[in-house]
Formats: structure tokens, C-alpha cells, sequence
């Protein structure tokens, strides 16, 4: 079995949804059949791949250990910059061996390369953040497991946070309120599967298809393909995020329109959102604080440009440690750097920004360089 | 505190008009954004000794400066 894919798991998720709505009916916690149908889910993906599942079972004691020790350090010991640095370090080791591995050279070592890690990470880091900021004074192992278990967002996200998971996971809703979820919920699952399996279809056939030999096919070829990463992943993340709703959590929406982005920091706050919400609040934010209290660059803007191309390599990092994925993070962080630059110091841009013939360049402009960066992360570039 | 959080707005977001309206939206008025933002969080640390982590709050929690306001003042208590 497979997430979000073939006749069994799309079985399993109409049982659960049938239970579901049994217990949201009847105004009956939801929480229990979570816990039980994440781990049970989890459990039938990895048990066939007992490598996997060895993996997981390892990283998930590690991180639970981690998580759970550090809270335990903060509480006694109060705000220590160094233990928690290396809290935050051992916690994303997993990560770094299990992408180590995919570098040829170090190919023998296969360790912690299991369905999700990339995703699970982020929460096991989120958590511990958090627990250092004080906004965080509690994890309880039940918690902590269906967080990080919780089956629809398991393998690809969205991202969520740990407290307001945990305050959905805990609710019990109203008849009305839970009927209006699990229908909201439905249509986004339908919406999903249209996306993913028709349109991201669609798109995938005329890559296929198509020949490379002129210049327009070229470029029909490099759209398609922007827009078929995007009804692939949108319609993934709506199918999790409506299965998430049927089981009573609000995971938080992925995307939200992305073609239609006027510049680049547009786009970032309308593509694949949980994640640059996440690289946003736990990497941008914390690099620019930093470097305005320790004074590390002579004016605001150069420091705003090294923390955008800072954060957008360890994006394109965390994707793989291939040339074209770090080259992906690269040129979207020096396009933010620039886009930055250009709207702080341009007049010409104070001016025109809110004309409707700006708007339409601007966006036209924005449009093409997104879709050369998916060129760039599909690692066809030298192919053209 | 106030006043302080009001001045220290004026100068993050590099324009007075944020005093005209205190209910106004800074982030769909382009006058906040992540950069301004963090920046916002430093400065209220720095002048104010009020610290506020930057996951701690979501943007709906203080996108006006009312909702900055009752934020920090809560904190300080």
C-alpha cells in the first residue's frame, strides 16, 4: 500500500471516513480513531519495506528522546543557547545520513532513506524551537506520536505545528460544525483527485508525447511541466489536507493560486506555503533577528539579501544534495535578494506598483522566471 | 507603551500613515512583510524587553497595529 494512491489506500480512507463520520455525528471524540488509524496506516506502507520500517522505528525513538529530553533541560535549566543548538543539530542528523546517501559516492550507506523523513524532520525541529522560545511547556508522548504519525500528511505534508495540531487533535466537535468540516472536507479531496489524476495527467502526457526538436516545443515542454508539478503536488496536498479535515485537523493549506504571483515574494507566499512558512519562521526570521542584534552587515537590505539566499539554499538543500536542486534554491534566493532590493530602493516601482499595466508586466515577468526555475529543479536544463 | 510601540512601527515600516489607522492591515497594505516583520520583533525586544518569538504568533494575530498594541502589552504583563 502507498500513500494517496491505488484501489487499497483509497479502500482504507472510505472505512475510516465512514467511522469518522459515525463518531463526528454522534459528537463523540475523534481522537482515538486518529491515533489508531495513523499508526495502523503508517504501519501497512512500511511493513513492506521492513528496511523503511526499521528506519522509522529508529528515528522516531531518536526524535522522541531529543524532543522530550531538551524540554525537560529548558524547564530545568532555563534558555541555554548551546544545548539547544545541539538539540536542534542531533535532531536533523537523520535527515542529513539518510541524504548523504543519496550522493554517489557514499552510496553504500543507506540509512534512515524511509517514506516522510524530509517532512518529519521539520515537526521534530519545529518542536524543539519552539521549546526553547517558552512557547512550548508540554509534550505528551501521545502527542507527540500522532503528530508525527498522523497519517494524510505522513509522507509529502503539508507541514503543520505541533500546538495547533494538538489543540485539534484534542477537540470535540459540534454535530453542525463537524458536518460542515467533513463536507468541506470531501470536496477537497474530489478537487484533489481531479487535479492529480486528470490535469497533472493531462500535462504529463504531453511531456511525453511531444518531441523537443523546435523552439515553441521547447517551450511548451518547460510549461507543461511547471504545470504539472503544480496539479501533482496541489492535488496531493488537497487530498491530504481533506482527508485531514474528515479526521477533525485543519492542516493548513499548500497553495494558494501560485500562477498568478506578481513578483517572487508573491509567489513564495502562495507556493507550497507550509513549507516557506516553516523555512520562513524557523530560518529567515531567526538569521535576520540574529544579525540585527550581533550588528553582523552595515545596512538592513544586505542583510535581508544574505538571509534569502541563505534560506532558499538550505531549501534547495533539504530537496537533495544534487547540483540542480541546490541551483533551484540559489536562483530563487538571489531572485528574492534582487526582487528586495528593487522594491526598497526603486522609485519607479513606488510609483507604479499599483497601476494595472505594472501589475500585468510584473506578472507576465514573474510567471517566466517562475516556471526557468522549475526547469531548473526538474535537472532537464542542460537537456535544452 | 503605546506611543513606543507606534514610533517603533513609524520607523519599521518607514512611513507615518500607520498612525492614521490602527485597525489598518499592515501586511495587505505592503507596509509589513517577513523582512519588516522580524524586524518589528527585534526592535520590541530591544526597546521593550518584550520577547516574541517568530512562530510564536500567527500573521492574523498582529497584522494592525491595535492587535501589535494589545500583543506586546499582554506579554509585558
Amino acid at each position: 500500500m502507498s500513500f494517496f494512491s491505488g484501489a487499497p489506500f483509497f479502500g482504507v480512507v472510505f472505512i475510516i471516513a465512514i467511522l469518522a463520520l459515525l463518531l463526528g455525528y454522534t459528537e463523540r471524540p475523534l481522537k482515538w480513531l486518529n491515533v489508531v488509524t495513523s499508526i495502523l496506516v503508517v504501519g501497512f506502507v512500511l511493513v513492506e519495506k521492513p528496511r523503511q520500517l526499521f528506519f522509522f522505528l529508529m528515528f522516531y525513538i531518536i526524535e522522541l528522546v531529543l524532543v522530550k529530553g531538551y524540554l525537560k533541560i529548558r524547564t530545568e535549566k532555563g534558555r541555554q543557547v548551546a544545548t539547544y543548538r545541539i538539540a536542534v543539530f542531533l535532531s536533523i542528523v537523520p535527515l542529513i545520513l539518510c541524504k548523504a546517501g543519496e550522493i554517489v559516492c557514499l552510496y553504500q550507506i543507506k540509512w534512515f532513506q524511509f517514506v516522510g523523513i524530509s517532512y518529519l524532520t521539520f515537526r521534530c525541529v519545529q518542536m524543539i524551537v519552539e521549546s526553547y522560545d517558552g512557547v512550548i511547556k508540554e509534550i505528551k508522548v501521545l502527542d507527540f506520536t500522532v503528530f508525527l504519525m498522523f497519517f494524510p500528511t505522513f509522507s509529502c505534508g503539508p507541514i503543520d505545528r505541533s500546538r495547533r495540531f494538538v489543540e485539534d487533535f484534542h477537540k470535540v466537535y459540534k454535530r453542525q460544525e463537524y458536518l460542515e468540516l467533513f463536507g468541506t472536507g470531501l470536496e477537497k479531496i474530489f478537487l484533489g483527485l481531479v487535479y492529480k489524476n486528470v490535469i497533472a495527467t493531462i500535462f504529463f502526457q504531453i511531456m511525453e508525447e511531444l518531441p523537443k526538436a523546435t523552439i515553441m516545443e521547447k517551450f511548451i515542454h518547460v510549461y507543461s511541466y511547471g504545470f504539472y508539478m503544480f496539479f501533482d503536488f496541489a492535488g496531493y496536498s488537497l487530498m491530504a489536507i481533506g482527508v485531514a479535515y474528515m479526521l477533525g485537523i485543519k492542516v493548513p493549506e499548500n497553495f494558494k493560486k501560485p500562477f498568478l504571483s506578481v513578483d517572487m515574494k508573491d509567489f513564495w507566499a502562495r507556493w507550497h506555503i507550509s513549507l516557506s512558512e516553516w523555512f520562513r519562521d524557523f530560518i529567515f526570521s531567526r538569521f535576520i533577528m540574529l544579525s540585527m542584534k550581533k550588528k553582523w552587515f552595515p545596512t538592513r537590505l544586505f542583510g535581508a539579501s544574505v538571509g534569502f539566499i541563505i534560506n532558499m539554499f538550505v531549501m534547495g538543500l533539504w530537496h537533495g544534495p544534487s547540483v540542480h536542486y541546490i541551483l533551484y534554491g540559489l536562483y530563487h534566493g538571489v531572485l528574492l535578494a534582487l526582487t528586495e532590493i528593487y522594491q526598497k530602493k526603486s522609485k519607479f516601482y513606488k510609483r507604479n506598483k499599483k497601476k494595472k499595466v505594472y501589475r500585468f508586466v510584473s506578472w507576465f515577468i514573474t510567471f517566466q522566471l517562475v516556471m526557468f526555475g522549475f526547469l531548473i529543479f526538474s535537472g532537464q536544463l542542460i537537456a535544452y | 507603551m503605546e506611543e513606543k510601540i507606534l514610533d517603533i512601527l513609524e520607523e519599521v515600516c518607514e512611513d507615518s500613515d500607520v498612525r492614521d489607522d490602527l485597525d489598518m492591515d499592515l501586511f495587505e497594505e505592503d507596509l509589513l512583510d517577513s523582512l519588516a516583520f522580524a524586524e518589528l520583533l527585534v526592535a520590541i525586544e530591544d526597546q521593550l524587553g518584550v520577547v516574541i518569538a517568530p512562530s510564536e504568533v500567527t500573521r492574523d494575530d498582529m497584522n494592525t497595529a491595535n492587535k501589535i498594541i494589545q500583543m506586546v502589552q499582554s506579554k509585558a504583563n
